[in-house]
């Protein structure tokens, strides 16, 4: 029985899309058959993070409007055997999301994947609703700055209001924060939120960190999602998080400012 | 060998509300209803519901309008919401019990008095966005509250925790109600109608206990619990 988890957070452009494609590609590569979902209807990008974004014939709203079959669509990724990508249409709008539609795929992708992984677009209307709607796990993708924590809040509110668990009364969906583009020099200068002024607006407890990283857009340029690339820092710090959804202890990295050699200070590089 | 079994069912029935029985208009009704999708209605089971209905005490009652159903190929199942005596007349004409539905069953004759709701207890989070409305009684949030929540009582407000959003107590306006908060960062706070919001509110309060009270047609803040009010 496939674990769904939604990686959400209100605030657009916050890291959502590029946090999906490096937990999708961090669990497969865990051995845990994984998909990874573009609910982004109209304003795709998934594909493009994941590389294979000339690929696509059939999407997710041909599968739910009937006009192809579930293994048309899937994408399965040519480095990682476990992960496949599901694309969306860039040509539709939000409202393809059908509710009886998506709850028919859902199901079908229940029975075939150990994990399934929601990109949800930003906002609290229909998108981001249908995404979050088969939550049993939710990753609220947090800046550390004021607009990003406000919105991140309201998005968990909505989790425990609108979700399938709430309204049939389960247990609640787990949530987990994790706090992007943070950058501990600034947090030292007092120009960022810390981790403990967010953890304590939102008090929801940390997944993990992950630095302001410039190969973070290399990444997405190069369809390539981050937790691939060895020599990246937010691809550690995507690992850590992979390794402490599982259940694992990590140390937190990448929380204090880097210790800077002479020669760095001097040439001021950041 | 075919074997009887007896299991649970869902279904979904046509649910006609009765005000008179033998009203002469009922056929007509029925039958713009019904002559709209005929195919639909055809042999459709139909609940009574009688919350409306002073009448159907006998079981003749339910026989007559049995028939009148039965004219346009609706079979009445059953009824709900009747009183005890409609019940057993119903049952006479071998009408089952549907549970209540809609709006909670009868209407009485004279509405009971508006009882006080006791104090309500919020245990969990009060996340941004989300409006929490104690009516008739005290609200107790024993969690923190985000900025752009609202709470919100028609007696008094207590947040035992970090109060980052909007309290309003007096709701309906008692000037009496009172908001007492463990740690004030809040946005807005009102008491039956007067405001003050996070501006107008003297720095030396924020981030400490608070007590807020409506005196003389003024908002006043009291650091602590203590009750010589100081200005606000």
């Amino acid at each position: 029985m496939a674990t769904v988890i939604v990686v959400t957070s209100g605030k657009g452009g916050v890291g959502k899309t590029t946090t999906s494609a490096a937990m999708a590609t961090g669990l497969a590569l865990r051995g845990h058959k994984t998909v990874v979902i573009d609910f982004d209807v109209g304003l795709r990008n998934l594909d493009l993070v994941m590389g294979c974004e000339r690929r696509v014939v059939f999407d997710f709203i041909n599968v739910i409007n009937g006009d192809a079959k579930l293994n048309q669509a899937l994408i399965r990724d040519k480095r990682i055997e476990k992960l496949y990508v599901f694309p969306t249409s860039q040509t539709r709008d939000k409202d393809a999301l059908r509710r009886e539609g998506v709850d028919r795929v859902m199901g079908e992708l229940r029975n075939e994947f150990d994990y399934i992984i929601c990109d949800s677009p930003a906002g609290i209307e229909h998108g981001a609703l249908s995404a979050l709607y088969h939550a049993d796990q939710a990753i609220i993708v947090t800046n550390p700055e004021v607009s990003s924590v406000r919105d991140s809040d309201r998005i968990i509110g909505i989790l425990a209001a609108k979700s399938r668990r709430a309204e049939r009364k389960e247990d609640p969906v787990g949530v987990h924060l994790l706090l992007t583009r943070y950058s501990p020099a600034r947090v030292q200068r007092g120009e960022m939120l810390s981790i403990e002024d967010v953890k304590e607006i939102l008090s929801v407890p940390l997944l993990g960190i992950i630095p302001e990283s410039e190969s973070v857009l290399r990444a997405s340029n190069t369809g390539m999602p981050v937790i691939l690339d060895p020599a990246s820092p937010a691809g550690r710090a995507y690992e850590d998080a992979v390794a402490r959804f599982l259940g694992e202890q990590r140390e937190l990295r990448f929380a204090r400012p880097e210790r800077r050699g002479f020669i760095r200070t001097l040439f001021g590089r950041a | 060998m075919t074997v009887n079994r007896v299991e649970g069912g869902i279904f979904t029935a046509m649910v006609i509300g009765i005000g008179d029985p033998y009203d002469p208009a009922l056929p007509a009704m029925l039958e713009e209803r019904v002559s709209g999708s005929p195919g639909f209605f055809s042999d459709a089971p139909v609940v009574l519901d009688l919350r409306d209905c002073i009448g159907c005490t006998a079981a003749e009652d339910f026989a007559a309008l049995k028939d009148t159903l039965r004219q346009h190929r609706l079979v009445a199942v059953g009824v709900q919401n009747a009183t005890a005596l409609q019940q057993r007349a119903a049952a006479a004409a071998d009408l089952a019990r549907f549970p209540a539905t809609g709006g909670a069953g009868r209407r009485s004759a004279t509405p009971a008095a508006e009882a006080p709701n006791p104090s309500r207890l919020v245990t969990q989070p009060v996340r941004s966005g989300t409006q929490i409305y104690a009516k008739n009684g005290d609200l107790v949030v024993v969690a923190p509250v985000s900025a752009g929540a609202e709470l919100i009582a028609d007696g008094h407000v207590h947040v035992y925790g970090t109060l980052r959003g909007r309290a309003i107590a007096g709701a309906k306006g008692d000037v009496s109600a009172r908001i007492f908060v463990q740690q004030f960062e809040a946005e807005l706070v009102a008491i039956a109608g007067r405001y003050l919001v996070s501006e107008a509110i003297a720095p030396e309060h924020l981030k400490r206990p608070v007590q807020v009270a409506l005196i003389e047609d003024r908002l006043r803040i009291t650091p602590g619990w203590n009750f010589s009010p100081v200005n606000a």
